[in-house]
């Protein structure tokens, strides 16, 4: 045992002693997470609109300063009919609201369920349709408490758990998706893959230890320091960008641990693959980090995607894992609600582990 | 014999594809023997070690390390032996007192209770403790190896090529210290590419393409060389290579250090061979007789 916890202090001289890694490990969590949580956003704050009103009647007006003084929105002023082609055009504006010639009656009438008839129109510039989009539903969030867009032509809205679309709360599911395999599964490969490199394994294997106590040695400070980058990113999120974090705690955490096993196994088998150091990290680069973008739903949602990537998501344990976060971090749902997942990455986990221990060799591979 | 041999080899063969690496060799090292494996680059050398240190599987034949099989009994060989491969095999990141420490414990021993083996050789580099292993000198770095090798006190050392790009200052240390380490009772099975150091094993054995050219103790190799030898030296020497090899007489010319050496037939007139290689115009021509060595019994071995 205690040889093994000399091995455990060998690895952590090795991190310790590469100070550039070691700061890019901890500080890339911290980074990504701001970055993605301000920087980059797909949110849409001040949304300018025009409002075209036949009749400026009480009501309409009402409706007008509630959302001028909604940060979201920004009312440039009424135009003419007319005149909606134009201001759209010109980009002045990104909406324009198009009141009912009989607005208060139409409301009114809605209030009380006897006419069944939008009162309100929602003209909105779609050169960007992701903003588009956005635009028309925070509209419609504006207009629910009228009662206008509960007529039949226009469904009402209502958007659960996120309801301000804040699109942090989505990076950060993915992030984490992403950063437990860059520093699990890519530097674990990495530090094997030098010892095959530089011939120490050589001198490894031809010693009484099992080369699995030299390889699990090797994974716990690589296992710890995710644990750190986990707590910065779970902390960040909560304090910093405001996420919920409503779910089950001891849910999100222990999916979190069983995902950092994973990731590390995975490592495992990258290092039985590949003998020198660039290729392994061009395999975790290419096979690993890639997909994990594209097509964990991390960026994309799976839904949109073709049928054969769909069934390719399948595979990439982060699609399930960002999955699970989503819900249990976001939806704020119990751990039951995410058993599926999590059966999901325990499979994965478990072949992972028997495949790379198989595949790893005691021998010299010929 | 009660005790086994250090090392038995026995028509063992190991191949890459179409390439045999090595080809069913048989040979024995006795305990306590310092053995030497002698051979160019790519003469199989590295493939044997190996295999003798249970990394590789042979495809044919078997052998024995410590009186166990390689193949059966792998797991037990690797408790006995020390091994130092072709390459640095340290950890430059970590100091040379690290090192020491993490080899002792991979093997389950402190570094205390070994330590009056090594302390010869460790003495050398103590000064340095604190230091990285990869800012040491070459010389200190083969000295670190070799205590990381020792510090379980094996029974059978491997040693592939040590001195490789090490001064020639610290190569002579270093073959004292395995001097020293065979009087302790270790037996040593060590490769070089340097003819020189062969004289200093109990036995070499010649190896070339996968083959044994030969086995002996250094002495007895050099006996098996029993034709007139000449060294020829001039300023001209490529051309008086070309020259000597074109001459009657001469059965043999290669370069050899600062001088060519010339294999000869009976009744080679060597005060007449270096008047016509000065008619023919080169100058400060000398052909004088040599003692064969180690290199001159391989390129003949080689030949045929």
């Amino acid at each position: 045992m205690s040889g093994f916890l000399h091995f455990v202090k060998k690895e952590t001289l090795h991190i310790l002693r590469d100070r550039r890694t070691m700061l890019i490990v901890l500080l890339m969590p911290v980074v990504q997470v701001l970055l993605f949580g301000f920087a980059i956003s797909t949110e849409v704050n001040n949304i300018e609109f025009f409002a075209v009103a036949p009749h400026r009647t009480e009501a309409v007006r009402q409706q007008i300063e509630r959302m001028n003084a909604n940060p979201y929105f920004s009312f440039k002023g009424y135009i003419d009919q007319k005149r909606i082609d134009r201001v759209l055009r010109s980009g002045q504006a990104a909406a324009v609201v198009v009141f009912a010639d009989d607005y208060d009656r139409l409301v009114e009438g809605a209030a009380v369920g006897a006419i069944d008839e939008a009162a309100v129109q929602f003209v909105v510039d779609a050169s960007n349709p992701n903003n588009a989009g956005t635009d028309l539903i925070y509209l419609q969030q504006a207009f629910l408490g009228d009662g206008s867009v509960t007529a039949g032509s226009a469904p009402a809205v209502r958007i659960l758990y996120n309801p301000q679309m804040k699109s942090s709360y989505n990076f950060v599911p993915g992030i984490m998706g992403l950063i437990f395999i860059l520093i699990c599964a890519m530097m674990t490969s990495v530090s094997i893959v030098r010892e095959k490199e530089s011939g120490t394994m050589e001198v490894l294997l031809v010693s009484p230890v099992r080369p699995i106590w030299i390889i699990s040695a090797k994974m716990i400070p690589y296992f710890l320091l995710s644990c750190l980058a986990l707590a910065t990113i779970l902390l960040l999120a909560h304090y910093v960008l405001g996420v919920p974090m409503s779910g089950s705690m001891v849910g999100l955490v222990g999916l979190s641990l069983l995902y950092l096993v994973l990731s590390l196994a995975l490592g495992l088998f990258i290092s039985t693959v590949s003998h020198t150091q660039v290729v392994a990290i061009l395999v975790s680069g290419m096979l690993l980090m890639l997909p994990v973008i594209m097509l964990s739903g991390m960026l994309f949602p799976v839904e949109n995607m073709p049928g054969i990537l769909r069934a390719l998501s399948c595979v990439i344990p982060a699609r399930w894992y960002i999955e699970a976060v989503r819900k249990l971090m976001i939806g704020g749902q119990p751990f039951v609600a995410v058993w599926q997942e999590s059966a999901i990455l325990l499979a994965m986990t478990v072949v992972l582990v028997v495949v790379a221990l198989k595949k790893f060799n005691d021998k010299l591979e010929s | 014999m009660t005790t086994p041999n250090a090392i038995e080899i026995a028509g063992l063969t190991k191949r890459y594809g179409t390439l045999t690496a090595v080809d069913h060799i048989t040979f024995e090292v006795w305990r306590g023997e310092l053995f030497g494996l002698i051979g160019p680059d790519g003469a199989g050398k590295t493939t044997l070690f190996r295999l003798l240190t249970t990394l590789l599987d042979p495809d044919e034949g078997r052998a024995t390390v410590d009186g166990l099989d390689i193949v059966t009994q792998y797991r037990e060989i690797r408790k006995r032996v020390g091994y130092m491969p072709g390459r640095f095999s340290l950890y430059p990141d970590l100091s040379v007192a690290e090192n020491l420490e993490f080899f002792a414990a991979l093997f389950g021993v402190k570094v205390e209770a070994n330590y009056d083996l090594i302390a010869p050789i460790y003495r050398q580099i103590e000064p340095f403790r604190k230091r990285r292993a990869g800012k040491l000198s070459g010389g200190m770095k083969q000295k670190l190896a070799l205590c990381c090798a020792l510090i379980h006190r094996p029974s059978v050392l491997f040693l592939d090529e040590p001195t490789t790009g090490v001064d020639a200052v610290s190569r002579g240390e270093f073959w004292d210290m395995l001097f020293n380490l065979k009087r302790q009772g270790i037996s040593i099975l060590v490769s070089t590419p340097y003819m020189d150091e062969a004289c200093r094993c109990d036995r070499i054995a010649l190896c070339d393409n996968g083959h044994l050219l030969g086995i002996d103790t250094p002495a007895g190799i050099v006996a098996q060389f029993d034709e007139p030898l000449y060294a020829l030296s001039g300023s001209d020497m490529y051309g008086l290579l070309l020259e000597a090899r074109r001459a009657d007489g001469v059965k043999e010319c290669y370069p050899f250090g600062a001088s060519h050496h010339l294999v000869v037939a009976e009744g080679f007139d060597a005060e007449a061979f270096e008047r016509q290689l000065r008619q023919r115009g080169f100058k400060a021509v000398t052909v004088e007789p040599v003692q064969a060595g180690i290199e001159d019994v391989f390129m003949k071995l080689m030949q045929r």
